[in-house]
Parts: structure tokens; sequence; C-alpha cells
């Protein structure tokens, strides 16, 4: 296999990861508000994902600097060219991770308020908008010869882009319920559930919705297989929770996840960010790469670091396997 | 954008963005790489000792640290965006060299930071006590490593090495990854940031310390606070000495490498052997004319070759030859930012140093310090390394201007084409809104467990899985 292929591969792995991961912490922050009917009810959710929340959000700093190494043009075209988006997660991504460290660190209910704005906000913007990033990405924006972005704000704004938006939105909701429901116990574990059946369906008919117009723009017969994967594992997940079976729940929307994400990148293979003005602006895998050197580097401290990282990650979430219940939470 | 008769181009307010993004990020990243190793030493020395002493100190430091981590967390996330956001075209021209470091970093360093800050920070009563005390050293490793990364990209960009220019295409590509790696810029930045780091981090265990030693005299744990001010005196003495020794072989290096950089760094317009390094300058800084200046024969030339009698390049004649090499252009920095900021980067890293030595002298053969002028300069003590830290960084960055890539890439040929003066300014602000916002809040925070002092230990749970109904010893 070339070089650039295995790389535009371990890109997409890692937006899959960060999407899987990150996934269901956005949708834990934006359930705040619906399941956390109290402060000790919010705190067993935020304690969910306490320990891991910020690992997860590493392979997000991690896909960008594989793309910067990988595909310069392409990191160079995206993030110039899909700006106000980036800024708006950046400021998200700012606001919530603060709020989670900071907002047990002071009783007083204003305080915990502010901060659980911060999280439901901080985890519903960004939740949209990879969405609508990636649509973009993968419909094709205007990019001249140069390949650079030439469109403006309102060029990422369209319908396909915004079913995007709804369609992680929804996937990121739902992930997140049945995460809740995986890991807490109680009442809230029993709400959680309810909600990620009723989210589900809903999200499952966006989903579908934008994996088959996704399917009309570009496609071939394993992205079509991928996507039909996705509707399945979607489905089959919310069948699991239904018989109450939370871990095989969530496998399916995390396979979901990978499969919808997996799609579009197979659908998007050679290129990276077609442009819808000249055929010539296009960035692949090919001309967006680094030099072989480069990837061949790269390549090698991937293969020794990336079982590393998931081992000790893995090992993680099994310290922390535990449920959590308001029992949990300490008084002060 | 007119007004106020100058003009304002994107150009412009991308710099100033990254300026005062950068210097913000590095006000909590020092803290984060030095304090997450004091805190795993306090840590091993409780395992050690089994003295509650250094648990305490070890849950109170580690509060603190936990207060400042969250921001260098957020705050650097915006530094790998801003390269592609605000410098795109800088970022077609290294990517192929400038990446790797960036998604080693990330791989290799800031999985093993986070990951194990959240087992630490969570584990208490989760982990056995070793693999808890495990568990801060490698995020404190994983916090250590990623500087390495981070400053061999930085020093690609003042001393570019291990690459080739492709002519088809005009890009900078990597030719040889390991001599990027060993970059001597590299190899002596590492330890003088690492230094300056533990600088902040000795200074804010020193003050905390020291405010409990005077105002709360007769506390249960003095004895505590007696250690914590004593350790974090010593640590910034000894850091203090690291970061001259480095700073020494630095101005050698910049000598060689950077010539431009030393000669702005003494406003030296005209080569001299020996030269003259100059305390203070009153007068104009153009070279013109100067009123008044307090000189240091010698010293100039010390600093930057090792000889006292050693030639330093003055700006005028490097900036003709400049001229002859790259073509016609200003190839000096901004001579007062880069002469005062190398000034008080030293001033500031020298304060810190004798406020430390006066504190150890207060506390010798077991006395309470009780002035309040001592308490009034240890107050002040975390405030001054940051401000070195801040302009050493201000002058390394501004002193290789006009340069984003030294003699490769002029830093107005790096920003963004298609990124209009609207957006930029719409992200500076953003920007810079949100972090005084949250400068605020962290200040308070961190004044306010500053003060709460060591927290009163409740008998600590073995671990164990069978927990079902127990408080969580660490929730958010």
């Amino acid at each position: 296999m070339e070089l650039t292929t295995i790389w535009f591969l371990l890109v997409a792995v890692l937006f899959t990861g960060y999407f899987i991961l990150e996934g269901f912490d956005f949708g834990v922050g934006m359930l705040l508000p619906v399941l956390g009917r109290d402060d000790r009810e919010r705190r067993v959710l935020i304690n969910t994902i306490g320990p891991v929340w910020d690992g997860n959000e590493v392979w997000l700093i991690t896909a960008g600097g594989a793309m910067f190494a990988a595909f310069p043009e392409w990191y160079a075209t995206l993030f110039s060219g899909f700006y106000l988006p980036l800024l708006l997660i950046l400021l998200a991504l700012i606001a919530r991770g603060v709020a989670f460290e900071y907002r047990h660190k002071r009783p007083e209910p204003t305080w915990k308020r502010r901060w659980d704005h911060a999280i439901f906000w901080g985890s519903a913007i960004p939740a949209v908008l990879w969405g609508v990033a990636f649509a973009n990405i993968f419909r094709g924006v205007p990019l001249d010869a140069d390949h650079e972005y030439v469109g403006g704000l309102t060029d990422l704004l369209h319908p396909y882009a915004l079913l995007g938006g709804l369609t992680t939105l929804g996937l990121f909701l739902t992930h997140g319920a049945v995460f809740l429901a995986l890991k807490t116990t109680g009442d809230i574990r029993h709400r959680a559930r309810n909600l990620a059946l009723k989210l589900g369906v809903g999200t499952a008919v966006v989903a579908v919705a934008f994996l088959t117009w996704t399917l009309t723009i570009r496609a071939n017969t394993t992205a079509l297989a991928l996507a039909a994967g996705a509707a399945i594992a979607l489905l089959a997940g919310l069948a699991a929770a239904r018989t109450r079976r939370e871990g095989w729940a969530f496998t399916g929307t995390a396979l979901a996840i990978a499969l919808a994400v997996a799609t579009l990148f197979t659908a998007l293979f050679p290129n990276v960010m077609p442009s819808t003005l000249d055929p010539a602006g296009t960035l692949t895998a090919t001309n967006a790469a680094s030099t072989p050197y480069t990837l061949k580097i790269m390549t090698w401290v991937a293969v020794i670091f990336t079982p590393i990282v998931l081992a000790y990650q893995g090992w993680t979430y099994w310290v922390f396997r535990k449920r959590i219940g308001i029992a949990h939470i300490p008084t002060h | 954008m007119k007004g106020w008769g100058f003009q304002v181009d994107a150009l412009d307010v991308a710099r100033w963005q990254f300026g005062v993004t950068t210097v913000y990020h590095f006000l909590f990243v020092p803290l984060t790489i030095g304090l997450s190793v004091l805190v795993a030493i306090l840590q091993t020395m409780w395992h050690r000792t089994g003295n509650e002493r250094y648990l305490k100190l070890t849950k109170f430091y580690g509060k603190l640290f936990l207060i400042n981590f969250a921001m260098g967390v957020v705050t650097g996330i915006v530094q790998e965006f801003q390269f592609g956001m605000n410098w795109s075209d800088y970022s077609r021209f290294v990517g192929d060299i400038f990446g790797a470091p960036l998604a080693i970093e990330a791989l290799v360093a800031f999985f093993l930071e986070s990951t194990f800050i959240g087992l630490w920070i969570f584990g208490w009563d989760r982990l056995p006590k070793r693999l808890h005390l495990a568990a801060i050293w490698a995020a404190a490793i994983g916090t250590n490593l990623s500087a390495y990364f981070i400053l061999a990209a930085n020093s690609f960009m003042q001393n570019p090495v291990g690459f080739r220019i492709n002519p088809d295409s005009g890009r900078a590509e990597l030719t040889d990854f390991v001599a990027v790696l060993t970059n001597k810029v590299a190899l002596v930045t590492f330890p003088h940031t690492l230094a300056g780091s533990f600088l902040v981090a000795g200074s804010l265990v020193t003050t905390v310390g020291l405010w409990h030693v005077i105002r709360n005299r007769g506390s249960a744990d003095t004895g505590a606070y007696r250690f914590a001010t004593t350790f974090g005196s010593w640590v910034v003495l000894i850091s203090s000495a690291l970061v001259l020794l480095t700073g020494d072989i630095q101005g050698k290096i910049m000598t060689e490498v950077q010539p431009m950089k030393m000669a702005a760094a003494e406003g030296l317009y005209t080569t001299e052997s020996p030269a003259s390094f100059s305390v203070l300058t009153v007068g104009s800084l153009d070279g013109s004319r100067e009123v008044f200046a307090l000189k240091i024969p010698y010293l100039l030339s010390f600093l930057g070759t090792g000889d006292p009698n050693g030639t330093v390049q003055g700006i005028n004649d490097l900036q003709a030859q400049y001229a002859t090499q790259y073509g016609p252009g200003n190839y000096a920095p901004i001579i007062p930012v880069t002469y005062w900021s190398f000034r008080f980067m030293i001033g500031f890293g020298l304060a810190t140093a004798a406020i430390a030595l006066l504190v150890l002298w207060s506390q010798r053969k077991g006395r309470t310090p009780t002035s309040r002028w001592l308490l009034r300069a240890g107050l002040v003590m975390p405030v001054l390394p940051l401000l070195a830290n801040s302009f050493g960084w201000i002058f390394t960055e501004m002193g290789r201007q006009p340069w984003i890539v030294f003699g490769e890439m002029l830093t107005r040929n790096g920003v963004s084409r298609t990124v209009s003066l609207t957006e930029v300014l719409t992200s500076f602000t953003a920007f810079t809104l949100i972090y005084a916002t949250l400068a605020v809040i962290e200040f308070k925070l961190l004044l306010r467990y500053a003060k709460a002092g060591v927290p009163e230990l409740s008998p600590d749970p073995e671990p164990t899985d069978d927990d079902t109904e127990r408080p969580l010893a660490f929730a958010y």
C-alpha cells in the first residue's frame, strides 16, 4: 500500500476515534440539563467522563497534527478555509474544558449554573459544527487552482452540510445517552436509556437521509456497504438498549459513528478535499501529501506508539469501569 | 482598515493574535511543566517516609496544579489550529518538516499526559498506591516531553536544518529528521525552557508556603509550610543557576546562527571587538543619539563568543550583508523591543533568585520569618519568572523578525492569503475576551485555594473494587 494511502487511512482512523470518544463526551455535556435534575445528578453525569474527557480530546490534537504532518496542503486549506466554524469550535472546547475542572471548585449555585451553560454550549456547538465541516470536506468547497479556499461562510452552510450537522448532533446525543445508561446506576440509568431510545429513532431517520444523500454525491460499493452497516449498527444498538444490554448498545452506537465516518472517507478517497470550481484545485491524498521520507518516519512513529497509547487508554477505561450513582458523589 | 492615522491589515492582527495567545498559553505551561514534577516529588517523599506532611502538600499543590493545568490544555489546542487558520502559507511551506514534531508531540506526549492526569486525579481510591504514584510521574514525563517536540519545531524556525528547498514546489522538504530533532538550538532551548518553568513552579511553591508560615503562625501545619518554603526556594535557586548556564550557551549559539538577533539584543549597530553590554540605555535607540548608557565592557563579546575580546557583528553590517544575500529589504527586528525584552528577561529572572535567597536566609537555623517586607516580596515572586519567561519568548520570536523561518521565509509571506481582516479581527477579539475572562477566574480560584491551605486528611480508603455505595475519593 502506498504511504499516502496509509496516512489517509490513519487520519480517517484518528478522526473516527475522536468522534467515537469525544462523541459521547459531547452527548453527556448536552444531556446535562436534560438528565441532571439537580446538582448531585449533574455531578454524576459529569463524573462518568471526568477521568477520560481530556485523553479523548487528544485524539483531535493528534488528528490535527497528523493532518499537518502528512497532508500539509489539506491542513492549510481546511483550517484557513473553515475559519469561523473552527474558531467557534475552539471557543467551545476552551469553555467546556475549563468548565469540567472549575465547576465543582466553588459551592455557589450561580457559579455552577454558569459552568453548566459552558458545558452545554461547549458540547452542542462542536457536535453540530463537526458534521457541517465533514459534510463540506466530502461534498467539496470552492478551491482555486492554488488549492486556496475562495468561498465565504455562507458557502459552508448549505442544506447538505446542515443535515450533516444534524446527523452528528443526533449521533452524539444518542451515543452519549447510551454511554450514560452504561455508566450510571439507579434512576438516571433508566431515564438515560429511555431518552436514548427516543433520540435514537430520530437520529436513525436523519442519519439514513444524510448517508443516502452522501451516496448520491459520490459512491462506490464499499461506501454503500459501510453506510448500510452504519444504519444496521445504530438500529441494533437501539434494540440492545431496549433489552437493557447497555454494553452492546454502546458498541452499536460506537460502530454506527465509526461506519458513518468510514462511509465519508471511503467515498472521498483518493480526494481529500474536492474543489467545486476548478478540478485542478481538488486536493488529493497525493497532491496534498508530504514527501515519502516524512511519511515513512511518521509511519514508524505511529506503528510504535499507537498500540502503546491504545493499551494505556484502554486500561484507563478498565480502571474506571464502575457505574456511578448519586451515592458516589461526595457531599462537599 | 483606516483610523487614527494608521493602517491595520490582516497580517498585523494575525501577528498580534499569535503574540497574545502564545504569551498567554505560556503563562500556564511553565507551571504545568514544573509543578507536575514537584508534586510528583512530594508524593514520592510521602511514599518513602510515610510522613503525612508530604501527602498534605501533595494534595494541596496538586489542586493548584490542576486549576492551572486545565488552562494550559485548552489554550494549547488554539496553538495547533492557529498555524493552519492564520498562517496557512507558512503551514504549506514547512508542513513537511514542522507537522511531524507536532504530531509526535500529540501522540507520544499529550496522550501520556492527559490519560495519566485523569488516572491521578480520580485514582486515589482506585489504584494501588505505587501505581497512583507512577501515574503522576507518567503525566509529568509526558508534559516535559511535549516541551521537547514543540521546541524542536520552534528551533527549526530559528535555525532551519535537515531540509532542502524543492525547486519545483518552492517548499521546504525534510531530508534529515534526526538533524531536526538534534538541532543545536533545540538541544539548548529545551533545558533553558524547562529551567525557566521550574523557576515559576518553585516560586509558586515558595510564595504560598511563605504566606502560610507568616500569616498562619502556630498552625499545626506550620512544619509542612516551612518545608514547602525551603523546598520551593531551593528549586528556584537551582533552576536559576541552570537558566543562567543554558542561557549563556544559547547566547553563543545565537551569535553563530542568528547574529542579527544578538546584535538586536544589545542594539549594537556597528561591529565591535571587544563589545560591551549596556545594562540600560537612555536616548534614541536608532543609534543616532545616546544620552546615557550604563555599560559593562567586554561583556557582550564574552556572552556572544566566550572570548572577552571576541567580535560581535553590528546591525548595520548584517543588514548590508543580508540585503546582498536576500535582496533589498529591512532585515533588522524592532530594536527597542528586542533590547528591552532581553534585559527584562534577565532582570526578572535574577530578581526571582534574589528573593529566594532572602527567603532561605529568613528561615536559617529554624528561624521563623516575620518581616512584612519579605511577605510582600514573596507575594510578587511568582509574577517575576512569569514575566521573565514572557519577555524571553518575546525576545526569541521578535528577534527573529522579519523572518518566520530564518533566512527562508518572511513572516509577511506566511500569513493566510484568503482570510479576511474581519475574520482575523473577530478571532483576535474573541480569544482576547475569553482569555481575559478566564484569567480573572483562574487567578481568583488559585488565590482561594492557596489561602485555604493544606487539606485535612480523611482516613485513607484502601483501594478496592467493592465500593458500590462509597463516595468517590475525588469527584468533579
